[in-house]
């Protein structure tokens, strides 16, 4: 396993957000979590990137016990987060933007690579390389928070609802990127809203309720699951 | 009021104000790039730059040139100042992470509201000032005259002297490399990702704990620069003096836009110049006055400072 989660406990004050949630996300998998608003999928993605402290429960991580390591520290590890909202920095360019994202390596030949890389996927950030990110539309800033997130070469890439905001056609182009950054190699562990495309998509799939981990299954046996096509396919 | 001598007097007026605005900006440097950064108004900052004065003093002393002692050649003048500027910068640049480690960093581990950082600032500023004060039995200290004003050329009926151009231009040059730090490095980069975004910052791999050492001990240095500088042109120091400039420096920050490196610049040098000319028309005596006048009046029009917050822009 890339990364496991076992029996995580997280507060947010006196308020419990997460109730041990246990979850494995195999090397080279894509896994979704989905849920409604509040169900606790992103909170369960800072946990893992560590901008929370969890109150119980341990994250493995390339079978490390990394529950206590730092935020800047996992990223050194091979994880990399593309968080909710974006988080784009607004002052920077794209391009510093991205540079960012490699902030922790030196090798400055890879670092190029990876620039191509990105500019390969995502040809429109290549056009805005010099504009602030502020300025970029809601579009653009998804393609350059996940670009970003790819600039540290992760072992596991966490997406934070890539699709939010996006007109319909776009949904469909990221998706079809994040299947194309898998296959070249990374890992990913996404959350979305959007339960439809996560789940064809998906290899494996959790469905998160309030706190709590309540069905697993391969993101086609979610699909064609009753429930969950009642409560988030928005399908009859 | 005394229009003909400002009209007389302006261009002398006006070099006169850019070289204490000079001085103005390098301090307000450590203001602007700590709130950036942190949100915080680092009232200990005018002792970082205190420090520096005396540090300044006792090292001249150890080369031997004290009070009354006559200046060596000019090569030897420049080797003065230089190591004055490294001794005084890394002693600034030392006591303004003590502050950081001591005043603020477990505040931060306990999330405490920022009002509890405005008074442990304010603490940290008295507790510096009155242990030099007591070190020093409160007598000023005077120091060598290392560069007599020498003028070197006349600009519009303005005599500008070699003190002047060398505080100036001293004072441009670290400015400018500390813009383009900020600007054009990997760690510069950090520093303004966590002043835009510090949860995002570490998702990068950014080490805020460090980023913030990184600005308190630039931001000191800048103060030590100043603190030599300073002396070289007063030749006298005590342990209050860092009270009224600290409050000039960080006036210069918030007229420029505080938060923003090329704001503190601006307003380093516009205060210098207008208070300058204010106790041209008013007198001396009305100096602070005017300067501190003119920021109440900035501000009502324009409450980010004249060029707005930059380092951490459109910071959610």
């Amino acid at each position: 396993m890339l990364l496991e989660l076992k029996d995580l406990t997280l507060l947010y004050g006196r308020i419990q957000a997460l109730h041990g949630i246990s979850l494995t996300v195999g090397e080279g998998e894509i896994v979704a979590l989905i849920g409604a608003n509040g169900a606790g999928k992103s909170t369960t993605m800072r946990a893992i990137s560590g901008l929370r402290a969890v109150a119980q429960g341990s994250i493995l991580f390339d079978g490390e016990d990394i529950t206590k390591l730092r935020a800047d520290l996992r990223v050194v590890r091979g994880v990399s987060q593309s968080p909710e909202g974006r988080g784009v920095f607004p002052g920077m360019s794209v391009r510093e933007n991205l540079e960012m994202g490699a902030y922790t390596r030196r090798n400055r030949a890879e670092i190029d690579e990876d620039l191509d890389r990105v500019f390969t996927l995502f040809p429109r950030l290549k056009e805005r390389e010099k504009q602030a990110g502020g300025t970029m539309s809601g579009g653009e800033q998804q393609m350059l928070a996940v670009g970003r997130a790819l600039m540290s070469r992760p072992k596991l890439l966490l997406l934070d609802e890539p699709s939010m905001g996006l007109a319909p056609m776009l949904i469909q182009q990221i998706f079809d990127i994040i299947v194309e950054i898998n296959q070249q190699g990374t890992t990913v562990l996404l959350v979305e809203q959007n339960a439809q495309q996560a789940l064809s998509r998906a290899h494996r799939a959790y469905v998160l309720e309030t706190g709590r981990i309540v069905k697993e299954g391969t993101g086609q046996e979610l699909l064609h699951d009753p429930a969950v096509k009642d409560a988030y396919l928005g399908v009859a | 009021m005394n229009f003909q001598f400002l009209g007389d007097h302006f261009v002398s007026l006006t070099v006169t104000g850019l070289t204490q605005g000079a001085i103005y900006a390098l301090v307000a440097l450590g203001y602007t790039l700590v709130y950036g950064v942190l949100r915080l108004i680092n009232f200990a900052h005018s002792e970082v730059f205190m420090i520096g004065t005396f540090v300044t003093t006792i090292i001249w002393a150890g080369l031997g040139f004290s009070v009354g002692d006559a200046a060596p050649g000019t090569l030897g003048v420049i080797g003065l100042i230089v190591i004055a500027m490294i001794a005084a910068g890394a002693a600034s640049g030392a006591t303004a992470l003590v502050v950081e480690r001591v005043a603020y960093r477990p505040l931060r581990k306990r999330n405490a509201p920022s009002l509890i950082f405005l008074i442990s600032a304010i603490g940290a500023s008295v507790a510096l000032s009155e242990a030099v004060g007591a070190l020093t039995d409160r007598q000023p200290r005077g120091m060598p005259t290392l560069v007599v004003p020498k003028v070197q050329f006349s600009f519009l009926g303005a005599d500008v002297t070699n003190l002047q151009l060398g505080i100036f231009f001293s004072a441009l040059a670290m400015m400018i490399g500390l813009d383009i730090f900020i600007n054009r490095t990997r760690l510069g980069r950090g520093v303004r990702a966590v002043a835009q975004n510090p949860d995002v910052a570490a998702l990068m791999g950014v080490n805020k704990d460090r980023i913030i050492m990184l600005i308190f001990i630039l931001g000191g240095a800048m103060a030590g620069a100043a603190a030599v500088l300073y002396d070289i042109k007063v030749g006298l120091t005590t342990y209050s003096v860092g009270f009224l400039l600290g409050i000039k420096a960080f006036t210069a920050a918030v007229l420029g836009g505080i938060g923003n490196l090329r704001g503190a610049l601006l307003g380093g040098l516009l205060l210098g110049v207008v208070e300058n000319y204010g106790a041209g028309v008013f007198g001396n005596q009305w100096m602070d006055v005017v300067a501190f006048m003119m920021l109440v009046v900035v501000l009502l029009f324009r409450p980010t400072g004249l060029l707005g917050e930059s380092l951490g822009r459109a910071r959610a």
